[in-house]
């Protein structure tokens, strides 16, 4: 073993390792066997080279709104222009992101590997998935060319059905096509894990990596379709204008509301509830250790996915919902903070007596756990009725969710990207360059996002391109924070990039980690598995893991 | 099972699930129960009921939607799996409605 | 590799009987059992986004009937009763061949297979023909909702000879409502059966081609289950559109 106290990172021996010829990136070649395969690992791989492509132009955007935002006076774009840049912006970064960024590139590659499975349920509907995920993408590009939409990425009515005249019908159907991808991918999660576990696979077994994608794709199921159907409702009133929404007919406005968030929220944990997964094993490897509270860590999962349905009307406090229904829903919304602290101690207690090590994609982690934490609390606050009535509509909000998921999802689809890429690709990226770009991308992300705290309590509105000119100094170190965070999103893509070609072999098990995807070849096999294993131990192991890997330098002689 | 299927190489059963065939005749029966209970739906809409015409209306067409679901689609057979499915989609469309019916309910219970 | 992650699974199987699989036989699944039951399992959970989907729509319904009564019963008696509940009758006569269908394809029948699927198609295609009748008459009557909707005679149903309760003329712009939601419920019900019919198309041609009575049954059964949750929507739709208060003038 050539592990230090400073990292358990064992590569084998460089001057005779050598990636396997044989594997699901060599087995077929050309560009068709990769647009129709059904190779759940090479659709995983053309997710991710799309969210990444989609990430930057919804970055762009970013920049943009941020560019506009350096001074008090609207002296960039115009207002119309300014409401397009953090629509898109939204649009973007919600529904061609964050809903699919673990899922569809970690999720789809692993879970299958991570059961012992050959492949997903439904390989074919994954590659569908794939393909109405591209649709919407272009759809919304689309839209974007024609001159975009400025509704916000909420659509909120009457404004996006009675008082806008830019491209609501077409982002919007791209946004229902993008549902369809979420769904799909969803259901094909749903069936695996419930009919395609190894034998001595059982649901406790699982890691619970698997555990939190199960709770999302419930979710994605049962969620997405009422997104749809607000959506079609307002392409319905938009283009044939019968008054569903319109309260001069005897329509309600809040109608489209409510069925938007009870979606919407949802999606939340749709987006955050993959990375808790991650977060799971990579603290786990980093702190050989198994995790603690095991089964609390999956239930949770699960609890925060059926409470999630609950707490939809948090969105809506201020817009002339009852009184006593906003109680309900506050008090649901207290109860949901529960089940997300739960993992966060448990993380905790993971970590305490583990023997821990710093690697990147635990710096990822540990920004996660710090940061989701802020983030999460910030929830609560606005979840208090009291609180929300002032903070809603201010850039509290703005901090509060970009803190869970770009300080918490981003971050946590780093470290997964970070910890698996061994394992997709068969080699390991550069260490000092990587720990450089987690530190800047955690600078760049408090210098951000801090300042927007206290902008929103101050009482800065979102989505105004102009503000008081006392708030600029804290606009002015945002911006200059978003700078520093977009230097620290570039240099992944550089360095990953770089890695496929010139970085070190990696071997089976670099990171020394329990899981059926440690135990195979680094990339996998088409098939995964020459035969299909049983399972016999229980997940993060790391008992069963000495013993084999003490096992094998003996065979090895 | 009450139908033997004569299957000699156990290509639909290899694992000797029980795999239950539902009968035409079973079917039949269904198929009869729904076109009554559409009959009994029209003629109770005829009769003043007052408030509870929506409520007669409704608990027949569930009963109509229960035997579809237990018989036509064969649900009665299948494994827990697929009844806790079916439940998990009513229970969500439920929360949809009756969670959102409160705030309408309540709007106009006065103010505090 | 080998000490803990080893594989019994041929051993245990050798007891037992070989494996024999249907030519459709997915090679990511190790039984045929396993692959219908994730079919299967696949196709309820499609089924259950249907329901939330169609849900919001119900919704809607729901909230604008009880705001809106007056002008909902005057609009739901506009309907005409016996074109909907013979339509019931038909869409659940398409259901039983359907179901039936299924059947022959579990005992390997495939003529009756062909024959229960035909029938399941012109009792669609007749439900849909009795719904085109429907529209049709909406349109002719300016039931439509949008410009060409026709409120007057709603407020003065005498003036058009109509034996039907007069209604103010702010509620009367809620009959509109009534009718989009008829048409938007109807029509994604429509819609929804022309998909089937035309599924129904390619599995006779398939089930033609004998390639369900061998035992692989799953497209059957799958879409079955689509056709029956069709099926089931109506059997809402009737009594809520159609059955809003029979007797208003009472």
């Amino acid at each position: 073993m050539s592990t230090t106290e400073t990292s358990i990172l064992n590569l084998p021996d460089q001057s005779t390792a050598v990636i396997p010829k044989k594997n699901f990136i060599t087995a077929e070649d050309g560009l068709l066997s990769w647009l129709l395969t059904g190779d759940h690992k090479r659709i995983a791989m053309l997710y991710l080279i799309s969210i990444t492509v989609f990430f930057f132009i919804g970055g762009a955007f970013a920049g943009l709104i941020r560019l506009e935002l350096l001074t008090p006076q609207p002296d960039l774009v115009a207002s119309d222009t300014y409401n397009k840049f953090f629509t898109m912006h939204g649009i973007i970064m919600v529904f061609l992101f964050l809903v699919p960024s673990v899922p569809a590139t970690i999720g789809n590659f692993l879970i299958p590997i991570m059961l012992g499975a050959r492949d997903l349920a439904f390989p074919k509907i994954n590659l569908l998935s794939w393909y109405l995920y591209m649709i919407a993408g272009c759809v919304i590009l689309t839209s974007l060319v024609l001159g975009g939409v400025d509704t916000g990425w909420t659509f909120t009515t009457p404004l996006s059905t009675h008082y806008l005249n830019t491209h609501v019908i077409t982002t919007a159907v791209g946004v229902f096509i993008a549902g369809f991808s979420s769904i799909f991918t969803g259901l094909n999660f749903i069936v695996t894990i419930h009919r395609m576990r190894c034998p001595g696979m059982t649901w406790f077994r699982m890691p619970l990596f698997v555990w939190s994608h199960y709770a999302a794709s419930v979710l994605m199921v049962l969620g997405t379709p009422v997104l749809a159907i607000a959506l079609v409702l307002v392409l319905l009133e938009r283009v044939f204008g019968i008054g569903v929404f319109d309260p001069t007919k005897g329509g309600d406005p809040l109608l489209f509301q409510h069925l938007f968030w009870f979606y919407s929220h949802p999606a939340v944990y749709i987006m955050i509830l993959p990375g808790m997964g991650v977060i799971s094993e990579v603290v786990s490897t980093f702190s050989r250790k198994r995790v603690f509270g095991y089964t609390a860590v999956a239930f949770s999962s699960v609890a925060i996915a059926l409470f999630g349905f609950f707490v939809w009307e948090h969105h809506m406090f201020i817009m002339g919902v009852s009184n006593y229904s906003a109680l309900v829903f506050s008090l649901l919304t207290m109860l949901v903070a529960v089940p997300s602290a739960i993992k966060i101690f448990n993380w905790a207690f993971t970590l305490q007596m583990g023997s821990i090590t710093f690697e990147t994609p635990m710096l990822y982690a540990f920004g996660f756990m710090g940061l989701f934490t802020i983030g999460g609390l910030t929830g609560v606050f606005l979840g208090s009725l009291g609180m929300d009535i002032q903070l809603t509509e201010t850039y509290f909000i703005v901090a509060h969710f970009h803190f869970v998921m770009v300080g918490g999802m981003l971050m946590a689809f780093l470290a997964g990207i970070h910890f698996w890429w061994p394992k997709m690709t068969g080699r390991m990226y550069p260490e000092s360059l990587s720990k450089l770009a987690a530190v800047v991308t955690f600078i760049g992300f408090n210098l951000t996002f801090m300042p927007q705290f206290i902008l929103g309590y101050l009482g800065m509105p979102r989505r105004y391109h102009a503000y008081p000119a006392e708030f600029q100094v804290l606009n002015v170190l945002s911006t200059a924070g978003a700078t520093v965070l977009g230097v620290g999103y570039v240099l992944p893509v550089i360095y990953l990039a770089w890695s496929l070609k010139y970085g070190p072999v990696a071997g089976n098990n670099p990171w020394q980690a329990t899981g059926l995807e440690w135990q195979i070849q680094s990339p996998p096999l088409t098939e995964n598995f020459t035969e299909i294993p049983i399972m016999d131990h229980e997940a993060y192991d790391y008992e069963w893991l000495e013993h084999k890997t003490a096992q094998e330098v003996n065979a090895v002689g | 099972m009450s139908e033997h299927i004569h299957d000699p190489a156990n290509i639909t059963n290899p694992e000797h699930a029980d795999h239950h065939i539902v009968s035409p005749l079973q079917y039949t029966y269904v198929f009869i129960s729904l076109l009554i209970g559409t009959a009994v739906t029209v003629w109770a809409a005829n009769i003043d009921l007052g408030v509870f015409n929506p409520i007669v209306a409704l608990a027949i067409a569930s009963t109509k939607m229960v035997i579809v679901i237990l018989f036509f689609m064969h649900v009665k057979y299948q494994s827990n799996l697929i009844k806790m499915t079916v439940g998990a989609g009513f229970f969500t469309f439920l929360v949809l409605i009756t969670m959102t019916l409160s705030d309408y309910m309540s709007r106009a219970w006065g103010l505090w | 590799m080998d000490s803990a992650i080893d594989t019994t699974h041929a051993e245990h199987d050798a007891a037992e009987h070989e494996h024999v699989y249907v030519p459709q036989h997915r090679h990511h699944f190790e039984t045929e059992e396993q692959q219908r039951e994730a079919g299967s399992f696949g196709m309820w959970l499609f089924l259950l986004t249907e329901i939330m989907f169609f849900g919001g729509m119900f919704f809607a319904y729901l909230l604008f009937r009880n705001w809106y009564y007056e002008p909902f019963v005057v609009a739901s008696n506009q309907l005409n009763i016996g074109m909907g509940a013979a339509n019931t009758a038909i869409l659940i006569t398409s259901g039983f061949f359907m179901a039936l269908a299924v059947w022959a394809a579990e005992v390997r029948k495939k003529n009756l297979l062909v024959i229960f699927l035909i029938l399941t198609t012109i009792f669609g295609c007749a439900f849909l023909g009795v719904k085109y009748f429907e529209y049709k008459e909406k349109y002719e009557l300016h039931h439509i909702p949008g410009a060409s909707f026709d409120v007057s005679q709603f407020i003065n149903p005498a003036a058009y000879h109509l034996n039907q309760p007069k209604i103010a003329p702010d509620q009367a712009q809620h009959v509109q409502l009534f009718f989009f939601l008829y048409f938007a419920m109807t029509g994604m019900h429509a819609l929804h059966m022309i998909i089937g019919i035309f599924l129904l198309f390619w599995l006779l041609w398939r089930a033609r081609k004998g390639e369900f009575s061998s035992g692989y049954v799953a497209p059957i059964e799958n879409f079955g289950l689509y056709w029956h949750f069709v099926d089931i929507v109506w059997l809402f739709l009737f009594p809520l559109l159609y059955l809003i208060n029979r007797h208003p003038l009472n």
